[in-house]
């Protein structure tokens, strides 16, 4: 079974950590963008998409899986040991287009860190719509273009950030580039 | 005299570690000890050690307690940070404690009961005078013994437990929670605290424990049972689908049983607090079952006025490994807080004035 | 080092970390509970912040170890080394250099950069815990951002003292929403907190908890409007380089009542005697 499957990261703990160092970096500094290596991701997935799981991933962390992700459904369950479980479980989705955020646990007002992690897979994260984001990690706005997020993403958002210190996460990939959007910033059209 | 900032910090680690080896190998002149001898020889400690530092491998533990010169905190605090290090393979099933192989079992609450009462290796009626003859070599003070066969017996909570009298264990299949693992939160579960009690330093618990028999939340125990002995320990591999029996273990057990005037739903029983240790423990498993029991006061609707029924205050301050690390932090150079300390102190004064 | 993971923790372990990190940067200041490992160093003297800098750490950064300010201090210099002997990573004393800093007490003088991340070891991390020492109910607090009990603390302090009595560990809001030790740093150095470029990590080992706060965030010390916030500093320059701006330490040097005044932060003030500054017991140091 498993030799049917890619390899998952080359270089497994120094490549988890730069992976995660992207991710961190992004996450404080929400839109910053870096692209990542070390993975050549199994379809439908893109390089970064399957980079964030390795490097996030295991058997500790309940996932949804969106339903066009099945064909990589092995190569994740195998990398990564996760238990695939309903949104309403999860504490990461990996996800090829924006799901309902209400479905899936935003924390609570004592325990907000209990809330999910989206990883979404996008088709740009260098072109399509401008959004200016503001907020904690950000010195002055910054304009991210995004192409991938539902028409009223601002809106979606909104109701997402107006839940804090509850609320989703979001690491956006695309290609072998990620960024964050933690649920402190604040989003609008730009 | 010139100021010359302190310098050499590596240097002076260098020199304390060197010292520190030199004084714990003592007198070259005394034959150095094996870890048989301190495995075989302070079994007690090794037990304390394998308790405190759970992590139940007696070598390791004797080689703890020589590294640390007897110093068993610090022994279990050694075993604990190479625990940590260890991969998991497997989950074992549920220990039967019914099926315990006996060395030791006494119940304080019949006269006599099916096993009978099995004294064991304990010191408790030994005058406490010291046997100048152990100053020399002790082979001539040995008797051999011969050990009775190690059989099972059933246990005292089982005897009470078919006329009803006595609450009945909780079966649960829920995964039990995991300190190691998962930080404690409130509220902590019985399967945590008995996990946070059965790590828990034996001093405190112990201190804890008495202070319920003075009235700090006192259940008026009675020991029930107390037994030691052998255990097997077994996994079931998925792909087996069967049990295996991975080695023993001994363990100390310790159920109490406690007055309970019942409630709106439960008719009169008795409670119990339970107590298990890994080792010959049985000073830690009885404080334990009694602090156990007193945790369990809000469950069982008695007022929570005491530090033994505080689970919070309990759970958070049990741990010596913890306990003995902050308080001993204070060691470290604390100058630039109290430099901050002393300048507003001054400025306070001046505005005083 | 054989038989151990790079930076030590094995890699499920820094998994759960990272994962906390992302939280806790995703909430500015809020406290994530993690499963603290045992660490082969005691409890108190840094475990939390070893656990953060072991699952941030790569190959390639450059690791600088302070106490008290100084790279010298004995446990700076203890895990510093178990860094460099469970990474195998690159350290400096020098803060322009280092990418990670792992820090007890102090923040460097000099301002941090944007590519720079600061690890602070943290004792006690619920900034409430000498006002309501259950965890159960300063949780509650923060749930509510219920802080009343921190106010009296300080109005009571004004009222008795004329000024708020803190003079470390001095509380501070994140982002106007939540309440958060600063570690015990000298309230001298936490205006430097206020919109850093470096991203700021708090380890919290024994008490199992992990916070952060995001580059460019706004962190207030707590204080009242007729009653603002003061830092505390020796009234001094430092006596070996002349700094006017930097934390001081006082060292006794004689039993008459003699103390000099020398800076906290060893490499700024050797950094600064290098290019030239010299304070009015530097000459000394020169004869040495």
């Amino acid at each position: 079974m498993s030799n049917e499957l890619s390899p998952g990261f080359a270089n497994p703990v120094a490549d988890a950590q730069s992976c995660f160092r992207a991710v961190l970096d992004a996450m404080a500094r929400p839109g910053r963008v870096h692209a990542i290596s070390g993975v050549s991701a199994p379809p439908p997935l893109c390089d970064a998409a399957a980079a964030v799981l390795l490097s996030l991933i295991d058997q500790e962390t309940p996932l949804w899986l969106d339903p066009a992700v099945a064909q990589a459904h092995g190569w994740i369950a195998f990398h990564t040991g996760a238990l695939v479980v309903e949104p309403t479980e999860a504490m990461f989705a990996m996800a090829l287009a924006l799901p309902d955020l209400a479905a899936f646990p935003d924390g609570s007002d004592e325990m907000p860190e209990t809330s999910a992690t989206i990883i979404l897979q996008v088709a740009s994260l260098r072109s399509g719509r401008h959004f200016a984001l503001e907020g904690p990690g950000l010195r002055e706005p910054r304009i991210l273009p995004i192409d991938g997020l539902p028409a009223d993403f601002p809106a979606i958002w909104q109701r997402n950030h107006g839940l804090f210190p509850r609320g989703i996460d979001l690491i956006l990939c695309a290609g072998n580039e990620l960024t964050a959007l933690p649920r402190s910033v604040t989003i609008r059209e730009a | 005299m010139a100021y010359v900032a302190v310098k050499g910090g590596e240097q002076a680690i260098d020199n304390a570690h060197a010292w520190l080896a030199e004084e714990r190998r003592g007198d070259p002149a005394t034959p150095a000890l094996s870890i048989a001898q301190i495995e075989e020889q302070l079994g007690r400690s090794v037990d304390r050690v394998m308790a405190e530092g759970s992590l139940y491998d007696r070598e390791l533990a004797a080689l703890a307690i020589k590294q640390a010169q007897g110093d068993l905190i610090e022994a279990a605090f050694l075993l604990r940070a190479y625990r940590t290090t260890l991969p998991r393979f497997a989950h074992s099933n549920p220990v039967e404690t019914a099926t315990m192989r006996i060395e030791r079992r006494v119940s304080a609450v019949f006269k006599d009961l099916p096993g009978g009462q099995v004294l064991g290796p304990t010191y408790d009626y030994t005058h406490r005078l010291l046997d100048f003859a152990l100053m020399d070599d002790e082979s001539s003070a040995v008797r051999p013994v011969q050990p009775g066969s190690l059989e099972t017996m059933p246990r005292v909570p089982d005897i009470l437990g078919h006329e009803g009298l006595l609450e009945p264990d909780d079966r649960s299949d829920q995964e039990p929670g995991d300190l190691t693992r998962q930080p404690l939160t409130f509220p902590a579960e019985r399967d945590v605290r008995l996990q946070a009690l059965a790590r828990g330093d034996e001093g405190f618990l112990l201190g804890l424990g008495y202070s319920t028999q003075r009235g700090y939340g006192g259940s008026h125990p009675f020991a029930g049972e107390i037994r030691m002995g052998e255990i097997s320990v077994e996994i079931e591999p998925a792909e087996l689908g069967f049990a295996i029996d991975i080695g023993d273990l001994v363990l100390t057990e310790c159920q109490m049983v406690n007055q309970f005037k019942g409630s709106k739903t439960v008719p009169p029983q008795f409670t119990r607090g339970y107590g298990l240790v890994f080792g010959f423990g049985e000073r830690k498993a009885m404080a334990m079952a009694l602090v156990d029991r007193a945790m369990r006061a809000e469950e069982l609707g008695e007022d929570v006025t005491a530090p033994a029924q505080n689970v919070e205050f309990v759970l958070y301050h049990s741990d010596n490994i913890e306990a003995t690390g902050f308080v001993e932090h204070l060691k470290l150079p604390h100058y630039v807080d109290f430099q901050s300390e002393l300048q507003n102190v001054r400025r306070m004064r001046e505005n005083a004035e | 080092m054989k038989g151990y993971n790079f930076a030590y923790l094995d890699d499920q372990t820094k998994r759960m970390i990272r994962r906390g990190l992302l939280k806790a940067v995703a909430i500015p200041g809020h406290q994530v509970p993690f499963g603290s490992r045992e660490m082969p160093l005691p409890y108190g003297w840094g475990t939390g912040g070893i656990q953060v800098t072991a699952s941030i750490l790569g190959a390639g950064d450059v690791l600088k170890v302070i106490d008290q300010g100084a790279d010298d201090t004995t446990n700076a210099v203890s895990i510093r080394r178990f860094f460099a002997r469970t990474a195998g990573v690159a350290t400096t004393t020098a803060t322009a250099e280092a990418t990670v800093i792992q820090t007890r007490h102090r923040i460097p003088e000099k301002q941090l950069r944007e590519d720079q991340i600061i690890v602070y070891q943290v004792p006690q991390p619920e900034p409430l815990s000498r006002l309501e020492p259950s965890r159960i109910e300063t949780k509650r607090m923060h749930g509510l951002a219920d802080y009343g009990l921190m106010h009296v603390k300080l109005y009571e302090d004004i009222s008795r003292f004329g000024q708020v009595s803190i003079s470390y560990d001095y509380p501070v809001m994140v982002n106007e929403r939540y309440l958060m030790s600063p570690s015990p740093i000298p309230a001298f150095d936490n205006p430097k907190m206020d919109m850093m470029p470096a991203l700021q990590l708090f380890g919290a080992g024994r008490e199992k908890r992990i916070y952060a706060i995001p580059p460019w965030t706004r962190v207030k010390s707590l204080d009242f409007d007729d009653h603002p916030f003061r830092t505390i500093n020796a009234p001094h320059p430092c006596g070996l380089c002349g700094a006017t701006d930097s934390y001081l330490d006082e060292v006794v040097t004689d039993n008459h009542g003699g103390r000099l005044f020398v800076c906290s932060d060893t490499d700024h003030c050797s950094e600064r005697r290098a290019a030239g500054h010299v304070g009015t017991d530097g000459f000394q140091e020169a004869a040495e």
